[in-house]
């Protein structure tokens, strides 16, 4: 049968970034396909490039066999794609009905569009399951329906193929529960549903396929029937052959940090980090695994004092710093963090590396006394930084977006290892790192650990948590499932990371 | 290696596109002075001879760039901090209150004292008038760029009202205040002629323009040489990042604003102590607003803001002269070439850069 939609040999950069590496896919006319994959591994890009919004560099796309040129959504919504994002492209003020018509007004009066896409919406209610108000305001609506008009917007436009992208990530599990119904009778009327997502349990409850994708490649794909959680978890984390780590046992010593019963909640009171309670003690590396958008980068946050603990304590060398939500403050008490986001956080990408490199600590008198900023003392201890952790191309006055991710991330942990930390958080080390600086990024990390110094380390690559921790504590859904020893089988922790504990801690 | 899109080198991003721009802009013009009727080769002429043809041309170019430079170093600091401050015109008019307030009521003090205490005032009354719209969007997330618009016309009320019922003496028709003769600043002319005895060429040209290079200096130094000002420039470049290392957004908004309007405080030094000696109406007359095409030419760097206060400066006195010499060019005439000006340096900034940067790489792939 031909597939309804085809991807052959899609390749896209942006800048250092390889966000799609010869990605292949054939999507099968009248089913569900699944594309499952960590935040950053490229679904979203690919789906992007389906939908006309980037240019892929090289690849074909091809729609009942034929190839096409998609150059624009309008041209994607032609060839009958529809696509429901993230985070809705609706005008709440608009009524249902408006909303649904936006962009296919086909006149200068509005009337006759109107009392056509009525008794379209009619007839799409019947066949979909699909009843929503067409008079109602949007803004008005729970999200749940908010998403229904989106998919309602898809449909009327003729769409053959929809793309729903995270679709769960803002519904109630009731409202889930109605999407997945919904989706199915598109099935079953001869749509094709492209999913994206993050979870598991989604994967296998709706789909019929399943692509994996992990740092901009197609992993796998597999029959949904024939695939379980646990082999999803695996492929998506991936068991990416590292170099093995050199390093002898640890010697732990006294607690460093001690978290106790933290629980953070987002605006909308949804705990992100949830009661949870470990130690770091001097001399150990403790890994926590997860697989990503499950607390990890929430509970950095707050260890680090950028936000304030909803509840519960942050205390280092006995002092509770949670309730201190400052970072200079956390930093001056001897806590060193590199940041899971370095573009967005770690570095200034219109600043030279002498400025990045002092970014956060450039208060120290050692930089200039009282409130000056003296510069040659800024390129001095950033030539110092780029020689000992060699850092290329060694130029402190090179603009930092300008440096490989690699070379970047070495700046990033010389300017934080550089301050003797007693405690150093490291959120994902060597996500888009390579090889060689992997390495050396992990070298300087256990040399610390050695020098007596606690280590908290955070990281989706499930090799990288076991080759490097003394400890390991998994997180799912903002709590911590348990913790294991660094010999722990991958099976075990993928088990804990798919939220399937035995013993919650 | 071929360099991505959108790397130009740095001299075609300082040097050539603003030179595209500002030739664009003098073409358009000419286009205009031919609609008109008259020649437009000798429109220019007559503009740059009656800027820099003459001791009193350049006189007046520098009294007009001093205020620009006041108020595009206002407009910079706001900008490093991601901040857009368009209320420097009504800054400048509050200053001024300050400027008088001081100058006139102490004035029983020695000028060597006075002076400086009247430059201080006016300085901090233009980084109350900024601080207020700081403060509103650091702690209530009001956008600076509305509130400073509406504190424009707040100021340019009250401002009016001030000198009407209070520095208005009793009996004066015009509305303005008296003389301020404690705080007055000599023109260069008079300061030529008192203490060396030399005759120069009559402009309103005074000691401002010292303070100009001083304020420009310093704001680079604040910006590039200190810890406030690293913290200031991290926090418009990348405010997630600035967040990491620990830098308060919301102090940071409130020093940018007030640094800003106490720049845009400067300007009633050169306007009122220097050259009108009262407070009257309107004196800003627009510079508030030249302020942020001088901001957006000079890239917001001191050497730019100063380079393009100066072109303003030619712009204004040469267009004076303009009308002066050709009737049928009048004087909005003139605001009219310098609105385009300001449409191409400022709203059109990169319209002929695609096009520039096209151009640019495929005579580098060769």
């Amino acid at each position: 049968m031909t597939p309804a939609i085809e991807l052959i040999g899609i390749d896209k950069r942006f800048g250092s970034v390889h966000a799609n590496k010869d990605v292949s896919l054939a999507i099968a006319p009248g089913s569900i396909h699944g594309i499952i994959g960590e935040n950053g591994a490229g679904k979203s890009t690919l789906m992007s490039i389906l939908f006309g919004f980037y240019h892929a560099d090289s690849g074909e796309i091809r729609i009942k066999g034929k190839p096409v040129r998609i150059r624009s959504s309008s041209d994607a919504i032609a060839l009958g794609i529809g696509m429901v994002h993230q985070h809705f492209m609706l005008v709440e003020p608009f009524t249902v009905l408006e909303n649904v018509v936006l962009g296919s007004e086909g006149g200068a009066l509005i009337g006759p569009a109107l009392a056509k896409a009525r008794a379209e919406l009619v007839r799409l209610a019947n066949d979909y399951e699909l009843e929503v108000d067409p008079d109602a305001i949007v803004g008005e609506l729970p999200v749940g329906l908010q998403q229904r008009v989106e998919i309602l917007k898809a449909l009327f436009r003729g769409a053959e193929t929809l793309i729903l992208d995270e679709p769960t990530g803002v519904l109630t599990p009731d409202e889930a529960d109605h999407l997945f119904r919904i989706l199915g009778t598109l099935r079953d009327q001869g749509k094709t549903v492209i999913l994206i997502t993050h979870k598991l349990r989604e994967i296998i409850a709706i789909t019929d396929h399943v692509s994996v994708m992990r740092r901009g490649e197609v992993v796998a794909t597999r029959e949904t029937m024939q695939t379980d959680v646990m082999e999803l978890a695996e492929l998506m984390v991936g068991r990416h052959v590292l170099m093995r780590v050199e390093k002898g046992p640890s010697t732990p010593g006294e607690t460093v940090l001690e978290v106790k019963n933290l629980t953070w909640k987002d605006r909308k009171g949804i705990a992100r980090v949830d009661n949870v309670s470990f130690s770091v003690r001097k001399g150990e590396i403790v890994g926590i695994a997860g697989v990503s958008g499950n607390g990890q980068s929430e509970l950095l946050d707050v260890i680090a004092g950028i936000t304030r603990p909803t509840s519960g304590q942050v205390i280092f060398e006995g002092k509770d710093i949670g309730i201190l939500g400052d970072p200079r403050h956390v930093r001056a008490e001897g806590l060193a963090h590199v940041p899971e986001d370095r573009q967005h956080r770690g570095l200034i990408g219109s600043f030279d590396a002498a400025e990045s490199a002092i970014l956060g600590w450039h208060h120290l008198e050692s930089l200039g006394k009282g409130f000056r900023l003296d510069r040659d003392k800024v390129i001095a201890r950033a030539r110092t930084e780029m020689d000992e952790f060699d850092v290329r191309p060694p130029d402190p006055l090179l603009k930092s977006s300008k440096f490989s991710g690699g070379n970047q991330q070495k700046l990033i942990i010389a300017r934080e290892i550089r301050s003797n930390p007693d405690l150093l958080i490291v959120g994902q080390p060597t996500r888009g790192v390579d090889i060689g600086a992997i390495e050396y990024i992990h070298k300087r990390i256990i040399q610390l650990r050695d020098e007596g110094k606690a280590v908290l380390l955070v990281s989706v690559e499930l090799d990288e948590i076991r080759s490097m921790s003394d400890r390991i504590l998994v997180m799912f859904a903002g709590r911590v499932m348990g913790e294991r020893g660094p010999g722990a089988s991958e099976r075990e922790l993928g088990l804990l990371m798919a939220g399937v504990g035995q013993d919650a801690a | 290696m071929m360099q991505s899109r959108g790397e130009l080198p740095h001299w075609v991003d300082v040097g050539l596109i603003p030179l595209i721009n500002l030739t664009v802009a003098l073409a358009v013009s000419g286009l205009i002075v031919i609609i008109i009727g008259e020649n437009p080769v000798e429109a220019m002429w007559i503009m740059l001879k009656g800027a820099v043809g003459s001791l009193k041309g350049w006189g007046y170019l520098l009294y007009y760039a001093t205020t620009f430079v006041f108020t595009g170093l206002a407009v910079a600091v706001a900008f490093h901090a991601g901040l857009f401050n368009i209320g420097g015109e009504g800054q400048a008019y509050m200053a001024g209150v300050g400027a008088a307030t001081v100058g006139l009521g102490l004035e029983f003090l020695p000028w060597p004292i006075l002076i400086p205490l009247a430059i201080l005032a006016s300085m901090a009354m233009g980084a109350f008038w900024a601080w207020i719209p700081g403060v509103l969007q650091a702690k209530r997330g009001s956008h600076i760029v509305i509130t400073t618009i509406m504190f424009n016309f707040i100021a340019a009320s009250l401002v009016g009202y001030l000198i009407n019922y209070w520095f208005r003496p009793v009996g004066k028709m015009a509305v303005e205040s008296r003389e301020i003769t404690g705080a007055y600043i000599m023109s260069a002319r008079e300061v030529a002629r008192e203490f060396f005895g030399v005759r120069i060429a009559s402009s309103p040209l005074n000691f401002s323009v010292f303070l100009a290079l001083i304020a420009a200096w310093a704001v680079w130094y604040l910006l590039w040489r200190t810890k406030l000002g690293y913290e200031i420039r991290a926090l418009g470049a990348n405010p997630a990042a600035a967040v990491y290392a620990g830098i308060r957004p919301d102090r940071i908004i409130i020093i940018a604003m007030v640094i800003s309007g106490a720049l845009a405080g400067l300007v009633p030094v050169n306007e009122i102590l220097g050259v009108q000696h009262r407070l009257v109406l309107g004196y800003v007359g627009g510079a508030g607003f030249v302020g942020i095409a001088v901001a957006l030419m000079g890239r917001s760097h001191p050497v730019g803001i100063l380079l393009a206060a100066m072109l303003f400066g030619l712009l204004y006195q040469g267009g004076s002269e303009l009308s002066f010499a050709k009737p049928e060019i009048n004087r909005d005439m003139v605001v009219v070439i310098q609105g385009l000006v300001i449409l191409f340096m400022g709203a059109l900034e990169y319209a002929f850069r695609p096009w520039v940067a096209a151009l640019f790489f495929k005579v580098e792939g060769k």
